[in-house]
């Protein structure tokens, strides 16, 4: 039909003009109409994404933007804010308290990686090599994860009982041990509260273990066994290799996690005793909630935007590190 | 050979299916299976003591008169049983006005959080507006702002709204919508829609199917599984969420469980204390046990997600 049409004016214009609208959104289209807009399912777009906008501006977006206000203000809630430069963060830095802060925050981040980090992936290895009852384990290994963590601290708080009929203590006692002071005692406090938060939170990193180690390709293991290699050679060689990334990733998530301990000091030992427990968070909320003179929210806030940098930092540092470790 | 039986009845499943670390001929050697065979029965073992052990406990002190808690609480039922602690924590200490605190606030949070997580990951997946990518990264970004550090701004403007003048204290509202802000649930949900099968829901369009029919007859319904899991981890979030109705729920008669244990605590005998700490814990661990497999599989997806 088209072969045997002369080529008319009418015909090049309209080739010109459908090349104009072809090009015309990458131009710019200029103004829309309204009502153009609607139909073009603009308004169900911002309809959809109404609730989520809403909610987040009010309850994400505009807290972080009020937090870095927060802390260069003086705020008491009842008169005005006063602008007041970085007086927050210095009064926080020279707060004797916050070195120790920062000292037990370590501590328990350093201690939670020794206990916590090698057994839920020791757990895992072994947990997906059981030919039967499978499910049984991971329901065991988890179940901790679903108790209320503060049903968890105050039911380990009885079993800390310090009295020689204490829960642990008894346990001790079959194996011939004297009775311990737990978190009665500055020195055994923070690494009782680890154990706990160790029970508590190991079952999580064994599920994301196992869900890692069913992604290890398969032919990997039969070529190293091809190899001649024994069990812990592949293990070395082809299991912790492919699960780098996830290992990775699961320490950066608990480094963050136990940088925000809370619950375990504020319930096990208000920070107690002599300050053994004290941590960021908690000292945080003692800055806000816990000062019965008058809430310094200026502080607070000083304190929560140098531990969110901080962590921002950690987790960038990290995410080369690994970008680095996996392009090798 | 007792072991014969076992391994006959996995064999079909072993060698269908993709063979793990320990390949079927070193499973011949006895060695291997002996080693973890032995390493099997500990970890069971070790698994049903450290997880397992506490919350029997809690159960078997549920039901123990106080004074034998006290004086041996490794003893099973030394002087008989005390079903009294159940119904004196349900009734006197108020375990069940709490224990419908905290199902309202859950189920609440529950709502909000579905609501925005479907409706924003499904404008974002499906609808596409072109703002859509500054939003996705301004939601990412929040991922990175733990949520216990906003704790001081979003109680300033809880109790000191902007626009609106009253405070948000003792308002359910109060601990329903800034949970309902999770940016992981956003992005979980997104990341499904993602995935559900383009051809669909272009045939739909053609078809004459407007959004809003296409968001609930079609992305919804083909969407179940993701909803169960974001589902599950809202509820148990919310059921688990201790600092946050502390700071903004004041009024006990209003307060969740988590909130109210500490302070039971200080005014009950042990028997009936630990009765209230069990009585907690029935609802999650019955609903875990019963959607175990939504359970595993969210958890092990949110370390892809995070990954």
């Amino acid at each position: 039909m088209s072969a045997g049409e002369q080529i008319t004016p009418e015909l090049q214009d309209r080739v010109l003009r459908t090349r104009a609208a072809a090009q015309a959104p990458r131009v710019r289209t200029g103004r829309r109409k309204p009502v153009t807009w609607v139909k073009q399912g603009g308004l169900s777009k911002l309809v959809f994404l109404l609730p989520l906008l809403l909610v987040f501006g009010a309850f994400s977006w505009y807290p972080i933007v009020r937090l870095v206000m927060m802390a260069l203000q003086h705020t008491n809630l009842v008169q005005r804010a006063a602008w007041v430069g970085l007086s927050n963060f210095s009064e926080v830095i020279h707060d004797p308290l916050f070195p120790i802060a920062v000292r037990n925050t370590a501590e328990f981040a350093g201690l939670a990686l020794v206990f916590g980090y090698p057994v839920p992936l020791i757990m895992a290895v072994l947990i997906s090599e059981v030919r039967s009852w499978r499910g049984l384990y991971a329901v065991l290994a988890y179940l901790p994860v679903v108790i209320p963590p503060v049903v968890a601290v105050l039911l380990w708080k009885t079993f800390y009982d310090a009295a020689s009929n204490g829960v642990f203590n008894t346990m001790l006692g079959w194996a011939g041990i004297g009775p311990q002071q737990w978190i009665q005692s500055p020195t055994q406090a923070m690494p009782s509260l680890v154990l706990e938060s160790t029970w508590a939170n190991a079952g999580s990193t064994v599920i994301i273990y196992l869900a890692a180690l069913v992604g290890v390709n398969r032919e990997l293991y039969e070529a190293a066994a091809v190899d001649g290699a024994g069990l812990w050679k592949k293990l070395w060689h082809v299991t912790l290799p492919q699960m780098r990334t996830v290992l990775l990733v699961t320490m950066i998530l608990q480094l963050i996690g136990t940088a925000q301990v809370f619950i375990e000091p504020y319930l096990f030992t208000q920070g107690g005793p002599a300050n053994a427990t004290l941590t960021v968070m908690l000292l945080i909320y003692n800055y806000a909630f816990g000062n019965s003179l008058g809430a310094s929210y200026g502080e607070a806030a000083a304190l929560s935007l140098m531990l969110v940098a901080f962590l921002a930092v950690f987790s960038l540092i990290y995410l080369r590190a690994t970008r680095a470790w996996s392009t090798q | 050979m007792s072991a014969l039986p076992g391994r006959r009845k996995q064999h079909p499943r072993n060698d269908s299916g993709p063979q793990g670390l320990v390949l079927a001929n070193d499973w011949r050697r006895p060695s291997v299976r002996w080693g973890l065979g032995t390493a099997h029965t500990v970890l069971l073992l070790l698994l049903a003591v450290i997880g397992l052990g506490p919350v029997l406990w809690l159960a078997k002190s549920a039901i123990t008169p106080t004074l034998d808690t006290i004086t041996t609480p490794m003893a099973l039922f030394p002087h008989g049983l005390d079903w009294s602690n159940l119904s004196t924590a349900w009734s006197n200490v108020d375990v069940g006005l709490y224990m419908r605190n905290t199902v309202v606030i859950a189920i609440g949070s529950w709502a909000f959080q579905m609501v925005v997580a479907t409706t924003g990951a499904y404008a974002l997946s499906a609808l596409r507006p072109k703002y859509g990518n500054v939003i996705m990264a301004m939601l990412l970004t929040t991922l990175f702002v733990p949520a216990v550090v906003l704790l001081v701004p979003l109680y300033v403007e809880v109790v000191h709204p902007p626009f609106i003048h009253t405070s948000f204290v003792n308002n359910y509202l109060a601990v329903w919508l800034p949970e309902s802000a999770s940016a992981f649930n956003v992005v979980l949900m997104k990341r499904f829609f993602d995935n559900l099968p383009r051809e669909i829901l272009e045939a739909a369009r053609i078809d004459g199917c407007g959004s809003f029919r296409l968001f609930y007859a079609i992305v919804l319904p083909m969407s179940r599984p993701i909803l169960g899991v974001v589902s599950i981890f809202a509820l148990l979030a919310s059921w688990k969420d201790y600092l946050w109705p502390l700071l903004v729920l004041g009024n006990p008669n209003l307060q969740p469980l988590s909130v109210r244990l500490p302070e039971i605590e200080q005014f009950t005998p042990l028997g009936v204390f630990l009765a209230a700490l069990a009585l907690t814990c029935v609802v999650p661990i019955v609903g875990f046990l019963m959607f175990q497999r939504s359970f595993l599989r969210g958890t092990g997806l949110s370390g892809a997600l995070k990954g």
